[in-house]
């Protein structure tokens, strides 16, 4: 893709050079627009995890997740992965690490990973480009769609690998 | 909503940390936030710039109009107030191919370009119009393909079959965007019961932000 488009608009007498430097320029100003966006939601998301409260939230849920069958190792995964990218990522690597890639564990987490996505941050960098401060419905969908990934990636693996 | 959730984190991690005793790890978390913070937005200066460019020498070439066309119909129906052949479903449509193919970097520029399109379509700048929620849907759902990292993580820790989970990502990131559409869909249903009937939006904006409105209002 990167060398084609520039063959196929050169094909089209497009000025590659000056439409590439004209597009890129826009990038920096984005960049920085979204700076105190991320800045404010990566210290409420930094703060939460270091006071304690997010292990507490888990050692709540996690005896309800054992009667279910389903094993509770993987809940902190997701709560994070909505909160944190490569927050969730490390956990993941970490349970694959422990557990071994192939076991169960290993498996759920690598398919909760893929399947559902750090929610929070695309709406904070999406939004956060644009300016718009009332994000209306879109974080409640965002949410009920990493619970339905997470629920149904796990579903889904004790079907298949369980 | 999404005051609440940040008021609501800070309050509760402040609460927390004092009755745990972790004031010196909560001051210690806020500069640590605020540095990543700053951090990623620097490390996507170089993707973004990058991506931008490349994708502006495909617009002058006309090729997001032709992909716009092409696939018309299905963005069509997930974006129905999106005037056909706007250059935002050309951004729209790369940034679905790029999650799809897993590459993630390559997705976020064309999201926010899509993004800055559809401002240009929104009565009000402040807050986020249904189609913004929908393309934000498709986004934190991600229609992952091929999920890369994982694959290469099972590698390194010495799997039989690295690529074994990749029928139940596909499987799993399926239900998820269904479930994101249709999420989307009703809360969109929602919202429009909810405002009396008459003109739409458009009367709220008072410099009237018609189509020739500047890409960016970034505000607060």
């Amino acid at each position: 893709m990167i060398a084609f488009i520039p063959l196929y608009a050169y094909a089209r007498k497009v000025p590659v050079y000056e439409s590439f430097v004209d597009g890129a320029k826009e990038g920096f100003g984005t960049a920085i627009g979204i700076i105190p966006h991320l800045v404010g939601m990566m210290v409420a998301i930094s703060v939460f995890r270091a006071s304690g409260a997010l292990d507490f939230l888990m050692g709540f849920i996690s005896p309800l997740l054992r009667g279910l069958g389903v094993p509770p190792e993987v809940l902190p995964l997701g709560l994070l992965r909505p909160l944190t990218g490569t927050g969730s990522l490390a956990y993941a690597t970490e349970l694959i690490r422990v557990h071994g890639p192939d076991s169960l564990i290993g498996r759920i987490a690598s398919t909760i990973q893929g399947s559902t996505d750090t929610t929070l941050y695309v709406l904070t960098v999406y939004f956060g480009a644009v300016g718009i401060r009332n994000g209306r419905y879109a974080l409640k969908v965002g949410l009920f769609s990493d619970l339905v990934g997470f629920v149904a990636a796990i579903a889904i693996c004790l079907l298949v690998f369980g | 909503m999404i005051n609440i959730i940040w008021l609501g984190m800070i309050v509760i991690g402040f609460v927390f940390a004092a009755v745990n005793g972790r004031m010196d790890a909560f001051t210690a978390a806020v500069f640590d936030g605020a540095k990543n913070g700053v951090t990623v937005s620097f490390g996507l200066i170089s993707v973004l710039v990058f991506w931008l460019g490349v994708m502006k020498i495909a617009e002058d070439a006309g090729l997001l109009r032709s992909i716009a066309r092409l696939l018309g119909p299905i963005v069509g129906f997930l974006f129905p107030d999106v005037p056909k052949g706007h250059p935002a479903i050309g951004y729209i449509l790369s940034n679905m191919s790029a999650n799809l193919l897993g590459l993630g970097n390559a997705a976020t520029p064309m999201g926010i370009k899509a993004m800055q399109e559809l401002q240009t379509l929104n009565p009000d700048k402040d807050t986020a119009s249904p189609a913004m929620c929908t393309l934000l849907a498709l986004n934190t759902a991600s229609i992952t393909l091929i999920p890369a990292t994982l694959i290469a993580i099972r590698l390194n820790y010495g799997s039989s079959d690295p690529a074994d989970i990749v029928g139940t990502t596909l499987a799993a990131t399926f239900v998820a965007t269904l479930a994101a559409i249709f999420a989307d869909r009703l809360c969109r249903r929602m919202l429009l019961l909810r405002r009396p009937p008459g003109p739409p939006a458009e009367s709220r904006s008072p410099t009237g932000g018609g189509p020739a409105s500047p890409h960016y209002q970034v505000k607060g």
